[in-house]
């Protein structure tokens, strides 16, 4: 148990729900859910690692990993925005095509040793005492990138045209619609994006922050956890991060806690327990539940600001959104 | 502004000539031609799927006619989406208010543009709203987001969006349809500075007052076809107008017969409730109702008004206590209220009045079903249903094919004759009846208006609740007016005087009552 070590590795893991939270963010914003986070995230990390392992080029796995996430989304984006099917059907469906085909591509995979993105620690902010070595010691460069992604996505959301006209497009398309505002490509550009960076935080996983491929145990429901942040964050970029980093953190306190016979002088209740151990590990995973069944009622997601096109596909003339 | 006519004829504003457009199975436009002169208000106007909307969305570039011309000051064009038109100085204010409610008025006029770029520095553009609002006389303060706006501020957002970008030509979707009486006014004081400023307004109704008060010329459509074209509005009477749009006489005096209200049937005491999201809707209601009176709820819509109805019908839970015939029905099940005599006539026709994919049939027996002879135990007699249904379509002039013929296909009026019937069929003590005309054309509007009269003379006492005021004079005994979900107070019909309830409407004013 050691608050530093929980501190850094809290925010290496959740830079992963991180940009998955954020990518869906964009989707969700744009008023089209997608629940196949997961899916998008697995075949991310086993086409990120299979790429790295064929062509001993890391980044170009990095890539390789966006490009899949970004495709497989597409895949919703046509089902819901063109055939204005349901989107909750969709998604899920979305999941299974994507865990199904990274389970399969991914064969063999597992105990290979491609190149994996490196850790640095940044210079001279590496030296202030404790935050420098929790925040700018010895990390992947893509918690670094994630740090960036923050302020810029806010940014980009509330003060920018573009992320103006995904406000509109979310809350209401028909408003944009009149004023000459393609909803359709606005939804498919975000459910694009929302999809890449699936892929992206897929690939943290496999190629950084917990490198190797074990199968559907890689991403191991963490596409699940990223959907719950979304609504625990109210569609905000910047509380998504603080909610990724916090469910990180609790993620390897948990696993600490496991560690020691003794905690603080008295009998570790948990240690060598595997049943007390497993249910521990598991409360991430059961707040999750909590978040989405919350989460799912109309009425509450309208009292946490959910965008109020979320979930209806749209279709020019038709009254009401 | 009759001396626009002296003047020699510059171009038309917009000139539509010999206009086709068709939906699948409809023709919504038959050959419709209609010419707006520069700086003129011009009326459209027609029942409810006259064509009317239709025509103007072809003109905001929202539907492609399938023949015909339009000209836009003297120029043929031809519009394949909304951003044509804007680029030729037409805006389109529609009826339904295409708002973002989450952003701020400047963002929702930003909207589309191509300036700004990327990066939105909203107190520039603050600035500049706030110049085109001194000089139309337009004020709502631009940093605040819709939602806090009221109606009439929101309607003004609408126009401000088409004057920044440059419209010349604005067409206004039945602008009065939601705002107060004194909105209204305010509404025909911007229309008429704004053609002084060289607009030109075309503005579709079906509220006859309006178009006398407002408009320099006007068009008449029905079923799709003109039956009036850019007449003057000088010698034109109201009688004249309705026969033009139903194509028929109609009486605008609805017979009301004096009778003394009887015993009282129901009883909110004290009554609050929250909304959809949580809020205040109802704040400690009490009123009364009683046999053989009509009792009018107006106000805004949003209100309270669709909670109070859901209170008393079983659909929302409430403190308080709500009696009918001295039984207690707050909080309780819809089915107590249905028992004990309560109908509904919901505000949402096709999700809560009618299942719109089943039959007539099926329809009129949905409260019934389980009495003698309909129902018989687990069973349903389907020939007693029939036979049920083929009486009420014609007692109540339903106009349909046949009583299997799926509610969805019925027009709003046959629909809504179809709920009033197994309504009154089915639960003759109290009648809870939201917007019952809302959207009807005036054909309909008389008959459904009449159904409460007869259901008033027969004993049952009727809570209506509506946004026409004009509806509520006459047919109601007294009207309550609510604001913000507080009773501001109650007047008697016969002698309310309509300012006093448009303050309280806004609550300006309060009565003691």
């Amino acid at each position: 148990m050691n608050l530093e070590i929980i501190l850094h590795a809290g925010l290496a893991t959740g830079t992963i729900l991180l940009f998955a939270a954020i990518g869906e963010i964009f989707a969700e914003r744009a008023g089209v859910m997608n629940l196949g986070v997961e899916g998008m995230m697995l075949l991310g990390a086993m086409a990120g690692f299979s790429t790295s392992l064929a062509t001993q080029n890391a980044w170009l796995g990095l890539i390789m990993a966006i490009f899949a996430g970004g495709i497989l989304s597409l895949a919703h984006g046509l089902v819901t925005i063109h055939f204005q099917a349901d989107q909750v059907v969709s998604g899920l469906s979305l999941t299974f095509l994507g865990t199904g085909l990274a389970l399969v591509l991914g064969e063999g995979l597992t105990g290979q040793n491609p190149p994996l993105i490196p850790n640095v620690s940044l210079p001279i902010l590496a030296s202030i005492p404790f935050l420098g070595s929790v925040f700018f010691t010895n990390h992947s460069i893509l918690v670094y990138v994630g740090y960036l992604f923050i302020p810029l996505t806010w940014y980009y959301i509330y003060k920018t045209r573009p992320g103006m006209h995904l406000r509109a497009v979310g809350e209401k398309p028909s408003a944009a619609d009149t004023l000459g505002i393609n909803v359709y490509r606005v939804r498919y550009f975000y459910v694009f994006v929302g999809g890449c960076l699936a892929g992206l935080a897929g690939a943290t996983i496999s190629l950084s922050v917990s490198p190797g491929w074990y199968s559907s145990q890689t991403t191991s429901g963490q596409g699940w956890i990223a959907v719950a942040i979304v609504i625990f964050a109210q569609w905000n970029p910047v509380r998504a991060a603080v909610g990724g980093y916090l469910f990180g953190m609790l993620r390897r306190f948990i696993l600490d806690l496991q560690g020691p016979a003794l905690l603080f002088g008295f009998q570790n209740p948990i240690f060598m327990n595997h049943n007390l151990s497993f249910f521990l590990q598991m409360t991430p995973f059961l707040l999750t539940i909590v978040a989405l069944v919350w989460g799912s009622q109309a009425a509450m997601r309208k009292r946490l600001g959910s965008p109020a096109a979320l979930g209806i596909p749209y279709i020019r003339g038709e009254r009401g959104l | 502004m009759s001396s626009i006519s002296n003047q020699p004829s510059p171009p038309l504003a917009v000139e539509m000539h010999d206009i086709v457009i068709r939906f699948p199975g409809v023709l919504a436009n038959d050959h419709v031609n209609l010419t707006l002169k520069r700086g003129e208000i011009h009326a459209l106007l027609g029942e409810n799927g006259a064509g009317k909307s239709t025509l103007m969305n072809s003109l905001a570039g929202l539907y492609k006619p399938v023949s015909g011309v339009i000209k836009v000051n003297g120029e043929v064009v031809n519009f394949n989406s909304p951003r044509d038109a804007i680029s030729k100085g037409i805006g389109m204010v529609y009826q339904h208010f295409m708002l973002v409610p989450t952003q701020t008025v400047t963002e929702n006029i930003l909207l589309g543009l191509k300036e700004p770029r990327f990066f939105v520095n909203l107190s520039i553009y603050n600035k500049k709203i706030q110049a085109l609002q001194e000089q139309f006389g337009l004020r709502v303060d631009p940093s605040a987001q819709i939602w806090q706006l009221s109606v009439g501020e929101q309607q003004r957002v609408e126009i401000l969006k088409t004057l920044y970008r440059g419209a010349n030509i604005l067409i206004l979707d039945e602008p009065t349809a939601v705002l107060a009486p004194q909105e209204i006014d305010d509404l025909m004081k911007t229309m008429r500075r704004l053609v002084e400023q060289d607009k030109s307004i075309l503005f579709i109704t079906h509220k006859l007052n309006e178009v006398t008060a407002v408009a320099d010329r006007l068009t008449v459509l029905r079923k799709g076809k003109v039956t009036a074209e850019g007449i003057g509005i000088e010698g034109v009477t109201r009688e004249k107008l309705a026969e033009l749009m139903v194509g028929r006489k109609i009486i605008f005096q609805v017979d009301k017969k004096s009778q003394k209200p009887g015993e009282v049937v129901l009883e909110v005491k004290n009554v609050s409730a929250l909304n959809n999201k949580g809020f205040p809707a109802l704040k400690n209601v009490s009123i009364n109702l009683h046999q053989g009176e009509i009792l009018g709820f107006a106000g805004i819509a949003g209100n309270g008004q669709s909670e109070l109805a859901e209170v008393i019908t079983g659909l929302r839970s409430c403190s308080g206590s709500i009696k009918i015939n001295g039984k207690q029905v707050a909080n309780q099940p819809p089915g107590k209220s249905i028992d004990i005599g309560v109908s509904h006539i919901p505000e949402d026709r096709t999700g809560v009045g009618t299942a719109p994919n089943m039959s007539i049939t099926e329809n009129t027996i949905m409260k019934n079903y389980d009495q003698e002879p309909i129902g018989n135990r687990w069973k349903i007699n389907f020939t007693s249903a029939r036979e049920y249904a083929t009486r009420l379509k014609d007692k109540y002039e339903i106009l349909a094919p046949s009583i299997s013929t799926q509610a969805r296909k019925l027009s709003g009026g046959n629909l809504q004759k179809l709920i009033l019937a197994r309504e009154i069929s089915c639960c003759p003590s109290l009648m809870v009846a939201v917007q019952p005309t809302r959207g009807l054309d005036v054909g309909a509007i008389e008959a459904i208006q009449n159904l409460l009269l007869e259901q008033r003379e027969n004993g049952t006492a009727i809570l209506l609740i509506s946004e026409e005021l004009e509806e509520l004079l006459s047919l109601c005994d007294r009207i309550a007016v609510i604001y913000e979900g507080e009773l501001m107070g109650v007047v008697e019909a016969a002698d309310a005087n309509l300012t006093n309830i448009g303050l309280m409407m806004t609550g300006s004013m309060r009565s003691q009552a």
